[in-house]
């Protein structure tokens, strides 16, 4: 899409929606504002005229002290093409926005988090209630006027650890020496729990199917994590059954919740390098290079060649090594205990050992540097990864393919299993491989490039039935599309400089804000940073793959057999860090 | 460790070596356990990722007798709280522990489960699983390799064989009381300290806004 198209755009948008959409004109803002009464009828036609199809982030930002809230909204087109901003401003007392569920369904869990870190409530919404923290607990604690037990200072780098020569723990300045805070007034005797109730309830809205002929039975409602050893981590759903199948199903997540963007916010901008790291942990490198990415639109930088190259190659690695660990986790779903996942972690180590040479550390790399990266290669290594991608990856990949692609009961249990169309991996907000192996050819490489990808040649992988088994094929197909980028990015890399300028540790970012996408090998990977010109961000918020392709998961679970939702899960390819945040 | 049994101080004639042992109940009753324990299949975070490259075969733990991860309580030695423990996630672990039966240990790995590492100021985050349940072995590192996992669990080992049967908890008379399960209230609550909370509470409601009360906490 050219340049001009877009202008025209732009103002034709003010035009059409006159009084009702205004040009965000702040300094280093993008983007429109909309009247918060107008916006489930503008969303809708810019969905169904503009064909903007595709809201890939809903977060919410406080003003404080200003008494603003502002909802963000970044909508694309599903066939390529830049982000369209839409914010919506409420004063903090009364923070009420209409819900765009029903536009956008995709909206359903990131609007829950809104309201549940920012209490920003959204009108209408289909099911209200807290996603991260539990039910109950005090407080909104993304609103900045928020503050927790263990708060010392506003923004880091704090003055001193070590006041007067003694080293203070926050600990000790605690009355119950522990993370703990409670409203006053607050009485354990009289205080009633509300426990799950809520949650069992979310699973209870469908009517019990009434039949003349059938044999009536009771729905079952069944509890499933969070210690469950096919879950992938501490993550829960409750389903409710009407014999195996599946009637209805919500996930429940939180359990690793570990305030990210509340410590996002408090951190530095470079301090929150190696917190991004710790978001998807088995792809490190692609989250550094999101986060990486959307400071540097603020920042004005652009990393010189030999880094963009050495990025892509990390990049491209850590897909690979995801994926061949999404692929045998699935199998370990499956009930092929063990071996294939044995097989596909032996790879995993040999990209692992990159890595520890390359950024000193096996899973936490930490490797992107704003404007450039951290290290040069070692000695050595381009070797390596020059045998692994030419030689032993392309040899390996296909003796996977060999032993599972055609396997008899793989093929049984994952062919027409947990289906997904690609209208509705649209609506949902699906990225990544559970959106494209539904029909949807997008990849944000191709669909909105971003580094160097526009220079080499790779095909979108894309498969048609969005069932599990076509999630794991695309997984294969990823792979041998990474591999061949690799093998360009080998052939290619120049020498030169990695780091735009001096190293710094005290980067100064100009106020404004700035959305950085990555395509991560689980999906469209989004950070949304707020700078106020200070030394830390305003506002941090990332939007995660593993967490809005759980909004489809009731969608490809019900109808099917209880057995098959490990396996559902297994295929969308979650990882809690990112999950929850 | 087999030549350690072998050895108690006593001669064994000649023709009876190799096929008779002499040792103590202590030690063949520690060289059992320490060389069968059995995790459980409990992974919290990142950590848990190293915990399954540990078991992979690279470095593949079932060297050291821990191959079978059991995902029920009720078949394991030990738990490794392998990953950041958060407020939302502790009453489960709590249980998942009491569930355990003894002998049990418990392996805080890496920096989250051992303090709560860098997230450690995070409002959902418990600033270590010691905080609720008492942990036998330490492992420092976000994440630990493989490797310091392993060291951790031979330093594990090497606390069992320092237990004596005369003194280990689970052979003493008196009932051995579960850890009260965590509440999920305002906050995370332990049952132990309502009283504390309900004074904390109280004083608060006559404090300044924004300040904290200062008050001893009253000994569980």
């Amino acid at each position: 899409m050219n340049e001009e198209i877009l202008i025209q755009e732009k103002s034709d948008l003010e035009r059409r929606f006159p009084g009702v959409v205004t040009v965000d004109e702040r300094k280093g803002y993008e983007g429109y504002v909309v009247n918060a009464e107008d916006l489930v009828s503008c969303a809708t036609t810019l969905r169904d005229e503009l064909g903007y199809d595709f809201l890939s982030s809903v977060t919410g930002v406080d003003y404080f002290p200003d008494n603003q809230m502002e909802v963000v909204y970044h909508a694309y087109r599903s066939t390529g093409g830049p982000a369209l901003v839409l914010k919506v401003q409420v004063s903090r007392e009364h923070p009420v926005v209409p819900s765009l569920v029903s536009v956008f369904p995709g909206a359903d869990f990131q609007e829950r988090e809104a309201w549940d870190l920012l209490g920003i409530l959204f009108e209408d919404h289909p099911n209200l209630k807290r996603i991260l923290m539990w039910e109950g607990f005090h407080g909104h604690p993304l609103r900045k006027d928020w503050r927790e037990a263990y708060h010392e200072e506003d923004g880091k780098p704090f003055k001193s650890r070590w006041p007067d020569g003694h080293v203070s723990r926050a600990e000790d300045k605690n009355v119950f020496h522990k993370n703990v805070d409670y409203p006053a007034d607050f009485n354990p005797d009289t205080w009633t729990p509300i426990g799950d109730a809520a949650i069992y309830a979310g699973v209870g809205k469908i009517e019990h199917p009434v039949s003349e002929t059938a044999i009536s039975t009771d729905h079952l409602v069944v509890n499933l994590g969070p210690q469950h050893p096919s879950t992938h981590g501490v993550f829960r759903m409750v389903v409710r059954l009407e014999g195996e199948t599946i009637m209805d199903l919500e996930p429940v997540m939180g359990y690793l919740h570990r305030n990210h963007e509340k410590i996002g916010e408090r951190n530095t901008f470079l301090m929150n390098m190696p917190f991004t790291d710790r978001l998807d942990y088995l792809s490190s490198m692609s989250n550094n290079f999101g986060y990486a990415l959307a400071v540097e639109k603020l920042m004005g930088v652009t990393p010189p060649e030999r880094a963009e190259y050495l990025r892509i190659m990390m990049a491209e690695l850590t897909r690979i090594s995801n994926h061949v660990w999404a692929i045998g986790f699935l199998l370990n779903d499956l009930g092929a205990f063990f071996t294939p996942a044995l097989y596909a972690i032996e790879e995993r180590e040999l990209i692992l050992d990159i890595f520890e040479a390359v950024a000193g550390s096996r899973m936490m790399c930490n490797y992107f540097r704003f404007g450039g990266v951290a290290r040069d290669l070692p000695e050595g290594v381009f070797e390596k990864i020059r045998e692994l991608v030419f030689d032993r990856l392309p040899r390996k990949i296909d003796e996977l393919d060999a032993f599972l692609t055609q396997n008899e009961i793989i093929r049984t249990r994952c062919e027409g299993v947990g289906i997904l169309t690609p209208e509705q991996a649209i609506a949902y907000s699906a990225a990544g491989p559970v959106l494209r192996a539904s029909g949807v050819p997008y990849d944000v490489r191709r669909a909105d490039p971003y580094g160097i990808y526009d220079r080499f040649d790779f095909d979108v992988a894309v498969r048609y039935h969005g069932d599990v088994y076509d999630r794991y094929l695309i997984r294969m197909d990823e792979i041998r599309q990474s591999l061949r980028i690799l093998e360009q990015v080998v052939s290619d890399m120049p020498a030169g400089p990695i780091q735009e300028g001096k190293p710094q540790y005290q980067v100064r970012v100009p106020a404004g804000e700035a959305y950085g996408r990555v395509e991560g090998p689980k999906g469209e990977l989004g950070f949304y940073v707020v700078s106020n010109g200070k030394p830390n961000p305003w506002r941090y918020h990332v939007r995660a793959p593993s967490f809005i392709n759980l909004t489809a998961m009731n969608e490809m679970c019900r109808g099917n057999k209880i057995a098959d939702v490990v396996a559902i899960l297994g295929s969308i390819d979650i990882v809690l860090g990112e999950t929850d945040r | 460790m087999t030549d350690d049994i072998n050895s108690p101080g006593y001669d064994i004639p000649p023709e009876m070596q190799g096929q008779v042992a002499i040792t103590t109940l202590d030690k063949i009753y520690n060289w059992g356990r320490r060389s069968s324990l059995w995790p459980m299949m409990f992974g919290l975070a990142c950590c848990a990722i190293e915990m399954i490259c540990t078991a992979a075969s690279r470095y593949d733990f079932a060297r050291f007798g821990m191959e079978i991860m059991r995902p029920s309580p009720r078949q394991s030695d030990m738990m490794i709280v392998s990953g950041t423990v958060t407020k939302k996630m502790i009453p489960q672990i709590v249980r998942l522990y009491n569930q355990m039966p003894e002998p049990k240990y418990v392996v805080a790995m890496g920096a989250c489960a051992s303090g709560g590492g860098p997230f450690k100021e995070g409002y959902n985050v418990v600033s270590g699983v010691d905080k609720f349940v008492p942990v036998d072995v330490y492992i420092p590192g976000c994440p630990p390799t493989p490797q310091a996992l392993l060291h951790g669990l031979i330093k594990l080992q090497e606390k069992i064989d320092t237990q004596s049967i005369k003194t280990v908890r689970w052979y003493r008379r008196e009932p051995l009381e579960p850890i009260p399960v965590p509440v999920l209230g305002p906050d995370i609550m332990d049952p132990r300290e309502y009283t504390a909370i309900k004074n904390f509470a109280r004083e608060k409601a006559d404090q300044p806004l924004g300040e904290q009360p200062v008050i001893e906490k009253e000994e569980a």
